[in-house]
Order: C-alpha cells, then structure tokens, then sequence
C-alpha cells in the first residue's frame, strides 16, 4: 500500500503555514519532515491524519483494502500528548489501548520492547516524562498500523531510549511499514526521505 | 466498546469524588428546602417530587465538562477521534456517556428514595420519582455530551455547559415531574408522561451522541 499527499495545504488560525506539499510513499519508506519551531510540521501531521482539515488538496492510502481505508485507520498518531491516562496503570493503559483498536498482541512484548517490563503495574502518573514516552511509544506497537506519524516522537527521550526507538522504527520497515516523523534531531533513519518545511507563504 | 466503558469506569473509580461530590450536591439541595419552606409537611410531600427532579437534575450537570475535557488534555481524545473508522464515534460518545451516568448518576437516582424520606413524601411518590429519575436521566447524559462536545476546548467550560444544557433538559424535567406527580394525585394518568420521558430518552440517545461527535470532530485543532 502507499500513503500519498497531493498538493496538501495546511491553515492554522485562518493564517497558511504550508501549501502544495505532495509525497508519496510506499512499503517500508520514511519521511522526515524538518523545520523551524511554527514552521508547520505537527499542523502537518494533524492533517495528514484527519484531525485537521486540509485547506486543499488530501492525503489518501492506495491498496489499504477493507482494513486500512483511510490514512487515519492506517496509521498510528503519537502527538505532543500521549494519551495516557495517569490514574491507570501502564498495563491497563496498554491494555485498554489493545482491545479498542481490536489488536491482541501481547502488551508484555511491547513493554519489553521499549524498557519498561518491571514498572508496568505502577500507575502511569507516576512515570518520568522519558519513561511516559517510551509508554506512549509502546501503544504503536500494541496494535499493527501500517504508517506511523510521529510527532517529535524522541522529546524528553535519553541517548538510549532514542537508539531503541530507531531500532523499534528500522524494524517497523523491514516488516512494511511506513514511517513520518516530524523532529528537530536526527532519528537514524536511513534512506529516509526529507521534507523541509519553512519559510513559505502562500 | 466494553474496554472503553471499563476503562471509564475504573477512571471514575480511581479519580475519586465523582459519585460522591453529585450525592453529596444532591442532598445538599434537597436538605436546605426544608429550612427555606418552614415545617410544613404536607407541602413537601407536595412538592416532593419536584424538588427531587430538581436537586438530580442540578446534580447531573456536575462533572459534564470533564467528559471530554480529560481526554482532550492528554490526547486520548484525538486517538479516539481518528479510531473512528473501527469505532462510529458516535458510538464512543455513547459509550462514554453509559460509563458517566453509572458511575456519577446512578448514585443519585440510588439516594433519592432516602432522601424522599426527608421530604416526608408517600411511599409511592418515592417509587415513582426514583422510576421517573432512573428513565429520565439517561437523556440528561446524553444532552450533557452534546455540552460538553461545544465546550471541550474551553479551559472553563464548565459553566457554559450547564447553560447549554439546562434548556434542553427542561422537556426531560417536565415529563419527569408530571409522571411523578401522576403516580400519586389520582385522577391523572402515570403512563402517558412516563412513556413520553422514556421517548425523550431513547430520541436523546440517538440524537445526542451523534451531535456530539460531529462537535468533537471540528474540535480537534
């Protein structure tokens, strides 16, 4: 399947922050989307997903099937926020995550995935903003979307948990998948496309 | 879906007060009338009902504002909004609006029987009202939503809320006070307002959500 963005114009506030923006990526590609802070990366990655509506053009998914209709069944949005909830535990947090998306992988793997196996019955108020994260980062892993859209996804991340995201991305390639990013560090992505937005006014 | 009504509950549970700030709010309202009206029974038995209706009804509207306000500050709620192609969103807000009212007006519609007592009404006074609270109630959930999906990018939405929804409640309060009052005063029949609340209801259930989505939809930014 492929993920393709034509001629994609983003408004915030009445004001344009970026205008014809058009990709098109297929199985195991990645886009990097760089920028100054306003520069409209995350207005990007909300409109991208279907929270935003787009000023013009559109973002479709080709031969996503009955699954994957549109961009925002296919895809995994890890925003600013990480929608979590602090009085639950990171497992129920997982677990809740699993079941709403119709996914059963095993919540432990995930965990596993990205370090957190021993604290997984603490509530997740209690987490620091770096283990929140790498919480956050475990529900794309708790149920299979072909694209991820990241959104700063390594903010508040240590030098270690930001290397265990990559590999978790390069994995997430080889099995087919997609992957934005919009960062201001560099993710080590390799062969990774690069968008740089800015300094456009339409 | 029931992950989703769980996890609301267990929220309402673990987060505290809920249930018990409506109860307490309720029997706040419903204690001090009696002070306010003099040591007339008869006249509270009369009025009963009403006062009932009244104090849940007011109670109910505590708490709406935060339906969607918690998921949208830690972004649960933009998760929930792009799952809607697994999910009808309107389906979601149901949900959510089921997990609300059993975890924060159940409880009322539980304590307004004792608190009948208070209000020295009859027997069946306190059975009708508690019947007419339990089908009528829901409606006020659903309308709440409807509120609470306007006012979710508010930082103070909470008044607003109660505005927005008082008026609309006021068709469920009338039908829920006029049944309640039917059970007791002879000559008026309980089941032609019974059954018009219980409509209200089942309309609101379908109407409310998917109003409610709609707004949540165009709230994302």
């Amino acid at each position: 399947m492929r993920l393709i963005a034509e001629n994609l114009c983003g408004e915030r506030g009445g004001r344009r922050v970026f205008s014809d923006i058009g990709f098109s990526l297929g199985a195991g590609e990645a886009l990097v989307v760089t920028g100054a802070n306003g520069a409209g990366k995350s207005t990007l990655l909300r409109v991208l997903a279907g929270l935003l509506p787009a000023a013009s053009g559109r973002a479709i998914v080709e031969g996503g099937g009955e699954d994957f209709p549109t961009v925002a069944s296919a895809a995994h949005y890890l925003g600013h926020l990480n929608a979590m909830k602090p009085v639950l535990s990171v497992a129920e947090n997982l677990a809740f995550w699993r079941s709403f998306s119709g996914a059963d992988a095993p919540i432990e793997t995930a965990l596993e995935a990205v370090g957190l196996c021993g604290i997984a019955h603490l509530p997740y108020g209690y987490l620091s903003t770096g283990q929140k994260r790498r919480a956050a980062i475990a529900r794309l892993l708790v149920s299979r979307r072909p694209a991820w859209l990241l959104d700063e996804p390594t903010a508040g991340l240590d030098a270690e948990s930001a290397r265990q995201l990559s590999s978790l991305m390069v994995r997430h390639r080889e099995e087919g998948g997609m992957i934005i990013a919009a960062t201001h560090l560099p993710l080590g992505l390799e062969r990774a496309l690069e968008l740089t937005m800015g300094g456009e006014d339409a | 879906m029931r992950a989703l009504f769980l996890r609301e509950l267990r929220l309402a549970a673990r987060a505290g007060g809920g249930a018990l700030t409506g109860v307490l709010f309720f029997l706040a309202v419903v204690a001090t009338i009696p002070f306010a009206l003099g040591p007339d029974l008869n006249m509270l038995a009369r009025i009963g009902p009403a006062v009932l209706w009244i104090g849940a009804l007011l109670a109910s509207l505590l708490g709406l504002d935060r339906l969607f306000q918690a998921d949208r500050e830690d972004g649960s709620l933009d998760v929930l909004v792009l799952s809607s192609d697994r999910h009808m969103l309107a389906l979601t807000v149901f949900v959510k609006c089921l997990a609300h009212w059993t975890a924060s007006v159940l409880p009322l519609v539980l304590a307004a029987p004792v608190l009948g007592l208070v209000l020295n009404m009859e027997p069946v006074a306190i059975g009708a009202t508690a019947l007419t609270l339990l089908v009528g109630t829901p409606a006020i959930a659903f309308i709440g939503a409807t509120g609470a999906s306007v006012a979710v990018s508010l930082p103070r939405g909470g008044l607003l809320v109660s505005v927005l929804v008082l008026p609309l409640a006021i068709p469920v309060l009338i039908f829920g006070v006029s049944a309640s009052y039917a059970a007791v005063n002879e000559p008026d029949p309980f089941l032609p307002p019974f059954l018009i609340l219980a409509a209200l209801t089942m309309f609101l259930a379908v109407i409310g959500p998917a109003a409610a989505a709609l707004a949540l939809r165009y709230s994302t930014d």
